[in-house]
């Protein structure tokens, strides 16, 4: 008798927890955002060049949130304003179904899987995977990678994309970039994989640490809106457009990607 | 040394301090809000309206047994579904409330039952209901001994809050994440610091509690 | 949920085997250490007892995290390469034997002072007496909160997801972003930790009643 008792109870608070309210709703974000005057945009804390926290000021800078501050003004007209959540390779998806955040610019690659719980818009970045490494080591690409530790982050597509290309790396997966690239530092791991633009960013702040073995991936890198958010995902594609013809997405590349040592940044330019 | 004085610079000391206060409000408001929760629910528990106090205690019982990262998550990525939707910080607020709360209930629950059973029924052939009973003879008592225990669970509050860095609430322990992320030579500096701050407070407030504890009984 | 289960059990499985694994040698070594630092906290040399204080209040006073993560980026830089899994058992180790040097001091100084007299008396040295008569005592009176110990450990171990340390909530968190399921990936393995925890912490109660 007892032992049902808990049973029952066990069942019931499961069913309270996953069952209830999966209830999405299917209102245009859109209109929402119209209606608001405001953007929330998911962007990283911790990737530099992309979505960094400044100690400054707290705030979070780079090209994906300078992107984002445009396309806002493009979507809303100038008095648009654009707020900002810190997500993690983890973090964006949930967030971005449960409406925490209207849309994701945070290094997000375009990607089969993610097209069946989420939406994107067109590419608005060029990205592909790559190697970093210290300078003095013998990894020189993916081939050399067999029983070498791979160092990830979680929920990251990279982390994927190792294990089709490189079977016999061992991966560990961390929590963000911070964490990455300070396993990497203690030699927890021989290589850190990620998109390239994430890791000349790394390489920026660590000398003593090098791109390696070129981009063995394309990573298009998508805004990510909710699932069927297709009006607001043309909006995006629409200000990105309008952006690329006035020249302010060449300018935002170069403010970001200009100075970075072995970074083809003039390849990027888009008309 | 250098990377000691940069790493330690004001700019980086301010911001993790701004990080310790947002530690220390998370806990303030957490330890207030499952200190009143966790009374009423190890109240309940008290109570012999049985089936309530069962139902109850199974719940406490989950909460107590599974890691309290698994509570984050719930909160932060489970609430949507029920329309309610909490940035970071309040988030990692009702993730510490629930948990702490039912810890505090079960402190609350044997504490009572730590007032001699005599002492309420005494004071309720003296006519008193039982309610009155509870609320003027037994919880001044059972609270009393139950300070010191209550502050070290607002330590292990303080110190559990660094595990809300998973969802990037902008805590002591992520805002170090953030320094120690933009130059891995500042990693020694930053643990240091970060030691040293939570033991200041930490410690402080442990010895406040056996203070207090020594000076009750 | 279930698909969850049954698309995923070998690596549930293989998170759980490293969730005990970890928690059980941390409790091992805790007991030892924390057992150590609970006599040197009632030696008669001052000194010592200071040193005992000292690692008490210092492992109490430090979250967790930080002393994992320390020894997962920090200890590898100057010292020695330590694997996440190692690194979080290490941490929870140190932690944990803090708690449990706490509960056994509490256990030893409980055991009346008389009996120490008067077992000296009989003849025997004081680490004669400490080890025949007061920890034996010591350890029943300790044994029920020992067990919440472990099941704090057990849960405390989520700590190793964030050094990669196999658990199964570093499982979890793989499994959530691949299926994109967040809350039945962590659905299921909470499931797990309570396999773990309930009948743990049921059975500490039960024990505890019948000690009383």
């Amino acid at each position: 008798m007892k032992k049902k008792f808990w049973l029952i109870s066990l069942m019931a608070c499961i069913f309270l927890v996953s069952g209830c309210g999966k209830s999405t709703n299917n209102q245009s974000v859109l209109k929402d955002v119209q209606q608001a005057n405001t953007i929330t945009w998911g962007v990283k804390g911790d990737v530099k060049l992309f979505g960094l926290i400044d100690v400054h000021d707290g705030q979070q800078k780079g090209f994906d949130v300078d992107m984002a501050k445009h396309i806002t003004k493009h979507i809303l007209g100038p008095k648009g304003r654009a707020e900002f959540v810190t997500t993690t390779s983890q973090s964006r998806i949930p967030l971005l179904k449960n409406r925490n955040v209207d849309a994701v610019i945070a290094t997000m690659t375009i990607t089969p899987e993610r097209k069946k719980v989420i939406s994107f818009s067109k590419s608005y970045f060029d990205a592909g995977q790559s190697l970093l490494v210290p300078k003095n080591s013998k990894i020189k690409s993916t081939k050399d990678l067999s029983g070498k530790t791979v160092i990830g982050v979680v929920g990251a597509n990279s982390v994927q994309n190792i294990k089709k290309v490189a079977p016999k790396a061992k991966i560990i997966e961390l929590q963000d970039y911070a964490q990455a690239m300070n396993a990497l530092k203690s030699k927890q791991g021989d290589a850190l994989t990620t998109d390239n633009g994430i890791l000349f960013g790394l390489a920026v702040q660590n000398p003593g640490y090098e791109v390696r073995g070129g981009t063995f991936t394309v990573e298009p890198y998508g805004v990510a809106v909710d699932k069927g958010q297709t009006a607001f995902a043309e909006a995006v594609d629409k200000a990105v457009l309008e952006m690329q013809h006035n020249g302010e997405y060449n300018r935002l590349i170069k403010k970001w990607f200009g100075d970075v040592p072995g970074f083809k940044y003039k390849e990027l330019y888009r008309q | 040394m250098q990377n000691w004085i940069n790493a330690l610079s004001w700019l980086n000391l301010r911001f993790l301090l701004m990080g310790l206060w947002v530690t220390i409000y998370i806990s303030v408001i957490s330890v207030i809000l499952s200190f009143i929760i966790g009374s009423i629910l190890g109240i309940i528990r008290y109570s012999k309206i049985k089936w309530i106090s069962k139902i109850v205690g199974f719940i406490i019982d989950i909460i107590r047994n599974v890691p309290l990262l698994l509570i984050i998550f719930f909160t932060y990525f489970g609430l949507p579904n029920f329309g309610l939707r909490p940035e970071t910080i309040p988030a990692a607020i009702i993730a510490m409330t629930v948990f702490e709360s039912s810890m505090i209930a079960e402190i609350v629950r044997s504490g009572i039952q730590s007032v001699s059973e005599g002492q309420m029924e005494g004071a309720r052939s003296t006519g008193m209901s039982f309610v009155q009973a509870l609320w003027h003879v037994v919880l001044p008592q059972a609270y009393k001994n139950m300070i010191p225990t209550i502050i070290s669970q607002f330590v292990s509050l303080i110190k559990d809050t660094s595990l809300a860095t998973i969802i990037v609430v902008p805590e002591m322990m992520q805002h170090a994440q953030v320094i120690y992320g933009q130059n891995a030579n500042y990693i020694l500096p930053m643990f240091a610091a970060l030691a040293v701050l939570y033991f200041i407070v930490c410690f402080t407030l442990s010895v406040i509690g056996n203070a207090i504890g020594r000076h009750l009984s | 949920m279930i698909n969850i289960f049954t698309k995923f059990s070998s690596q549930l499985l293989i998170g759980l085997g490293w969730t005990v694994f970890s928690s059980i040698i941390a409790l091992f070594f805790s007991l030892i250490i924390g057992t150590i630092f609970a006599i040197m906290e009632v030696l008669p040399s001052k000194v010592m007892r200071t040193i005992g204080r000292a690692y008490v209040e210092i492992m109490r006073n430090i979250p967790l995290l930080v002393i994992t993560m320390f020894f997962y980026l920090v200890i590898p830089n100057y010292v020695v390469k330590i694997s996440g899994f190692t690194a979080g058992t290490i941490g929870l180790t140190l932690y944990t034997s803090a708690f449990i040097a706490e509960t056994i001091r509490s256990g030893i100084q409980s055991v009346s002072g008389g009996q120490m007299e008067g077992a000296r008396s009989t003849g025997m040295t004081y680490w004669q007496a400490m080890r025949y008569i007061i920890l034996p005592q010591a350890f029943k009176i300790v044994i029920p909160p020992l067990g919440n110990q472990f099941v704090n450990l057990v849960k405390n171990s989520s700590v190793l997801a964030f050094v990669a340390g196999f658990d199964l909530m570093y499982q979890a968190n793989t499994i959530a972003s691949t299926t994109f399921d967040t809350i039945n990936s962590y659905l299921v393995v909470g499931i797990l930790y309570l396999i773990i925890t309930l009948p743990l912490s049921y059975y500490m109660q039960h024990l505890e009643k019948k000690l009383a």
